[in-house]
């Protein structure tokens, strides 16, 4: 036997090998329970997180009729930290651009963010996309969305459509959700904005394991990380796509919007804002320079004048005033007042009854009327009197639904102006204005201001005797059609439906009777009811009309706003009754009439001439 | 009388085997083939080395040991030739001439040298007349262990020439100076340090420590404690200076590993690609890893050489912290029991043979796992039992089988 010295070495030798298998542990626990980054880094690298777009919800007229829908596009993503060297020219070759524009876009693509995917190049056509499909293998860093283009079917109704765009800076910051990411589109005006949430639908994601080589070689763990995108809710609108359409093209050459509503439902039925525009235009890579050049157009098409613009109404004001006079009952119906042309009138015998105060629209009838309301003689003071009638006036006004913003379901609505006490007040100090500071309101002048809406509205309240429902686009959307109830609401004005009986009769007359001012709106066979306005502007006055027909039972009340044109009688009148025969009858009989209208520019003044003469 | 079979070592054999058998297969996993015994692929060829493994295992305890130990020198001389014959016929793969064509197989000669080396030197060492301190005896063993090392590093495989270092432990376990295995860490340290920081701050140190060590520590200094001091001192001055000369005569490749393990270089497309995504995989692994077959990095082929010299990634990345840590607990038990039965030995042969394989299976342990850990350069040596290969298995297998045979066989005195 061996002697054996030496033989607690051996522990130094076993202190060694566990030493080292200790530092190893310690090493592993730093690298796995302690370094959050590799795990990230290894997610970025071996996971690809491929986001499933649904479609967008489709839009459809009250008909049932297709206005927009969708077409597939594809993006080119790029994520710059996962790019291996490649033949840079073969790959500007493949997708046909120059070197410096792949610079350009690399570098952009570069200052978003190394890690995260951002679009390349966007908005690939399906045969652009099929000539190099088969190599984007072969690009590192690269790969392919899927997308969906919105492609409007008829160029109408752009204002109401509204459209899409990138979200920018803006609405990531509203987006609390974080649903949004940098190149997903968003609605950016119209129905496409108010009903973003319902048409946009649910993305979907799956995680998809690549290789080395880029390839995607499988779900990761099992799908079960994924989700399935869900389509986007289609919009049922009330608009009539045939209506609105000839409402587009009689305002050809004009500036100024038609508002058309049902007004037994409230349902907006065509909404113009000329000059119009072709909402394809703002599709695609074209979007960007189409955008600039209607953004920078003097006649301002981009914006919505019907809901947008604040006008004076004009006359068409005063049919709320003789309202407001005779439930306040400081008018009665027979209440007649002489023309004494107090403010200026045109020629016409005195009007002896409300009604015939509609149908001539006598400004110094409706003095006096205003006077009546603003100054009641609760308080001797007359300054504390207006104080008194204004607040009551203003009462009366926001029951028309002016002067506060109607809740239709579009995007940036005006509300329009009624000057209150305390804008009066602050204008010429308290105590220092009374009626005779403020009448011009009685005629829709002075400080009033009216969106094209509200105007409408006021016909749909005459057309209901006292009533309307919140003027909306939309009937119902999404898979389970809900609607919104807000939408069914009647909202009474509290005035007696005999004084708009008094009112429509005026109305009637407006365009039947003997000296009334719209007698170009009247149509053989349907009883319009309309009231002219001639709203004074700084040059040539703007045509203001509005109607509903038929008297009984009326199906579509219109509100006719031409900029510029002159008086409301002569080119609001007759395209607001060509807009009602289009919608009762379903085509217009009286081609020569509308081909007058459709054609002409009013700011010329040229056509004007020509057909009052021809008529005689 | 004969002893039964040490069943610890035997169990922790196995379980490694096993375990290392599902990382290959998960290594190679592509979802599609998974037969077990698919011989086209690396788990189903795996499965076969197993089992001539193990019947190459059950063969060596079948035999008598003394048939082995008595033979040592001829299979030394053998396996030498072998070397050299290697050398000549082999073909250049990856830059190494270290495989022969057998058939279909390709034998890699290094694996079985550290046997041949392990049995010669213990041979030598555990004769009757030899005593280890003694330096003439001590060069012989040397000598027996320099001249494998030098063929293999010859064939451009310098992970196995490394392991030949291993042998200072048994050395140091028969007596040899512990100054050597100083002296060795001492010259890795001046070494890196050489890499990393201005060499004459290094000359600098020295010369301070030695000072230090001559008028702080020593109460009374002899002439011999001043010479003693100065020619360390010297000594490795001259070694701090050389590095750069070492340092280049190394390989461009194994240049450029140490420098990125250094931090001088930080190409992780490139050079330190393999070590970065095998880091990335180890530490996306986690506490209890992504599950069996379900590492990402490891799928997707994101570490080359995943099956063989960086398997353990896969274990760090399907099994996590826990997993990695029980297979590191493994080995180490492995090696703490190798020892303790090397110490049970009566006689000076069987004990260095022990010690050697122990100290063999424990540099391939360290230098695989600390290069997957990102703790070494990248130098490509199998993890024992574990990697895919045949030879190492057959070679680590048959190492063992002869050690667990000679432990049966203790108490007969050579």
């Amino acid at each position: 036997m061996s002697s054996n010295p030496y033989q607690e070495r051996s522990l130094v030798v076993k202190i060694i090998f566990v030493t080292v298998v200790v530092i190893f542990i310690v090493r592993l626990a730093m690298l796995q329970l302690f370094d959050d980054s590799l795990r990230k880094i290894a997610d970025q690298q071996a996971l690809r997180n491929v986001t499933q777009y649904p479609a967008r919800g489709l839009i459809y007229d009250r008909n049932g009729e297709l206005l927009v829908h969708n077409e597939a596009v594809y993006d080119l993503m790029v994520i710059p930290r996962m790019m291996k060297d490649f033949d840079t020219a073969y790959f500007c070759h493949c997708l046909g651009m120059s070197r410096e524009e792949f610079d350009a876009k690399m570098k952009k693509a570069c200052s978003y963010s190394l890690y995260s995917p951002s679009p390349f190049m966007k908005q690939i056509s399906k045969e652009e996309y099929a000539s190099w499909e088969s190599h984007i293998y072969k690009f590192r860093g690269f790969y392919v969305q899927q997308r969906t283009l919105r492609i409007y079917d008829r160029p109408i109704a752009a204002h109401v459509l509204g459209y899409v765009g990138e979200v920018d800076s803006v609405d990531m910051s509203r987006d609390t959700m974080h649903y949004y990411r940098q190149g997903d589109y968003i609605g950016k005006s119209g129905l496409e904005k108010s009903y973003e949430e319902v048409l946009r639908g649910v993305k979907g994601k799956k995680v998809m394991q690549v290789d080395v080589h880029n390839r995607e070689i499988g779900p990761y763990m099992n799908g079960q990380l994924d989700s399935t995108a869900i389509e986007g809710g289609n919009l049922y609108t009330t608009l009539d796509a045939d209506l609105q359409a000839y409402a587009e093209e009689l305002m050809a050459n004009k500036r100024g919007c038609i508002v058309a509503i049902e007004p037994k439902t409230g349902e907006v039925l065509t909404l113009v804002s000329a000059p119009c525009y072709d909402p394809n235009l703002l599709v695609g890579r074209v979007r960007g320079t189409n955008y600039m050049m209607l953004l920078n157009d003097i006649s301002r098409p981009l914006f919505n004048r019907a809901l947008q613009a604040q006008y004076p109404p004009g006359s068409i004001f005063k049919i709320a005033q003789a309202m407001t006079a005779l439930n306040l009952g400081v008018i009665t119906p027979g209440q007649g007042f002489a023309c004494d042309k107090i403010l200026g009138c045109h020629n016409h015998p005195s009007a002896r009854s409300v009604q015939e105060a509609i149908k001539m629209s006598c400004n110094p009838y409706f003095y006096y009327t205003y006077r009546r309301v603003i100054q009641q003689g609760k308080y001797k003071n007359k300054f504390i009197d207006s104080q008194y009638g204004l607040t009551v006036w203003d009462d009366y006004m926001h029951r028309f639904g002016f002067g506060e913003r109607l809740g239709i379901d579009l995007p940036n609505v005006n509300s329009g102006f009624i000057p209150d006490t305390a804008f009066y007040n602050k204008r010429y100090g308290e105590g220092r204005w009374a009626f005779t500071t403020i009448y011009s309101n009685s005629i829709g002048q002075g400080e009033v201001g009216v969106v094209p809406l509200q105007m409408a509205n006021l016909a749909c309240i005459v057309a209901n005797r006292g009533y309307y429902y919140t003027p909306h686009l939309v009937r119902y959307f999404g898979p389970d059609s809900a609607r919104n109830e807000e939408f069914y609401e009647r909202h009474e004005t509290g005035i007696k439906s005999s004084y708009f009986d008094i009112a429509a009769n005026g109305m009637y007359d407006v365009v039947h009777g003997a000296g009334g001012t719209a007698h170009r709106a009247n149509i053989p066979d349907i009883d319009i009811c309309g009231k002219t306005g001639t709203a004074e502007n700084i040059g040539i006055d703007h045509s203001v009309f509005i109607a509903f027909a038929p008297m009984d039972n009326p199906q579509i009340a219109v509100a006719v706003y031409v900029e510029n044109a002159g008086a409301g009688g002569v080119w609001a009148a007759p395209i607001a009754s060509l807009v009602i025969e289009k919608y009762i009858r379903g085509e217009v009989t009286r081609k020569d009439f509308e081909r007058q209208y459709r054609e002409a520019n009013p700011c010329q003044k040229l056509p004007l001439k020509r057909v009052t003469k021809k008529k005689k | 009388m004969e002893n039964k079979i040490d069943w610890i070592t035997l169990l922790l054999y196995v379980a490694i085997l096993l375990f290392g058998w599902m990382n290959i297969y998960a290594a190679c996993y592509d979802g599609v083939h998974t037969a077990f015994f698919d011989m086209k692929s690396q788990h189903g060829r795996q499965l076969m080395w197993m089992g001539v493994s193990l019947l190459i295992g059950a063969t060596i305890l079948l035999i008598k040991p003394r048939i082995i130990s008595s033979s040592s020198y001829i299979i030394y001389l053998l396996v030498m030739l072998l070397m050299v014959v290697t050398f000549f016929v082999a073909r250049d793969v990856k830059g190494g001439h270290s495989w022969i064509d057998i058939g279909p197989f390709k034998l890699q000669s290094s694996e079985f040298a550290k046997i041949a080396t392990a049995l010669a030197v213990a041979k030598y060492v555990g004769g009757i007349d030899i005593d280890i301190r003694q330096w003439r005896h001590q060069l012989v063993a040397w000598t027996l262990v320099v001249i494998p090392m030098g063929l293999t590093l010859l064939q451009h495989d310098m992970g196995s020439a490394l392991v030949f270092a291993g042998f200072v432990l048994p050395m140091f376990r028969e007596g040899m100076s512990p100054s050597i295995l100083v002296i060795g860490i001492v010259a890795a340290v001046l070494f890196v340090l050489a890499l990393v920081v201005n060499q004459f701050i290094i000359a600098g140190i020295i010369v301070l420590i030695a000072v230090a060590y001559l008028f702080i520590w020593l109460n009374k200094r002899t002439r011999r404690d001043y010479t003693r001091a100065i020619g360390i001192a010297v000594v490795a001055i001259a070694f701090t200076f050389s590095v750069d000369f070492f340092f280049n005569k190394l390989d461009t490749h194994q240049q450029e590993r140490i420098q990125v393990l250094l931090g001088q270089c930080d190409d992780i497309q490139g050079t330190g690609y393999n070590q970065h995504q095998s880091k990335i995989a180890i530490g996306s692994g986690g506490l209890t890893g992504k599950g069996f077959l379900k590492g990402t990095i490891t799928k997707a082929d994101f570490v080359p050489e995943q099956e063989t010299d960086f398997i353990f990634c896969t274990v760090g990345e399907e099994w996590g912290f826990l997993g990695a840590t029980a297979l590191l607990v493994c080995y180490c038990l492995l090696l703490c029991r190798l020892v303790m039965l090397a110490e049970r030995q009566y006689s000076r042969y069987a004990r260095f043979y022990g010690y050697s394989i122990a100290s063999i299976l424990f540099i391939h342990v360290f230098i695989n796992i600390g290069m997957v850990l990102g703790l070494l350069p990248v130098i490509g040596i199998p993890l024992p039992f574990f990697s895919y290969g045949g030879s190492s298995l057959m070679a680590f297998s048959l190492m063992l089988a002869i050690f667990l045979r000679q432990d049966q066989d203790r108490n007969k005195a050579m």
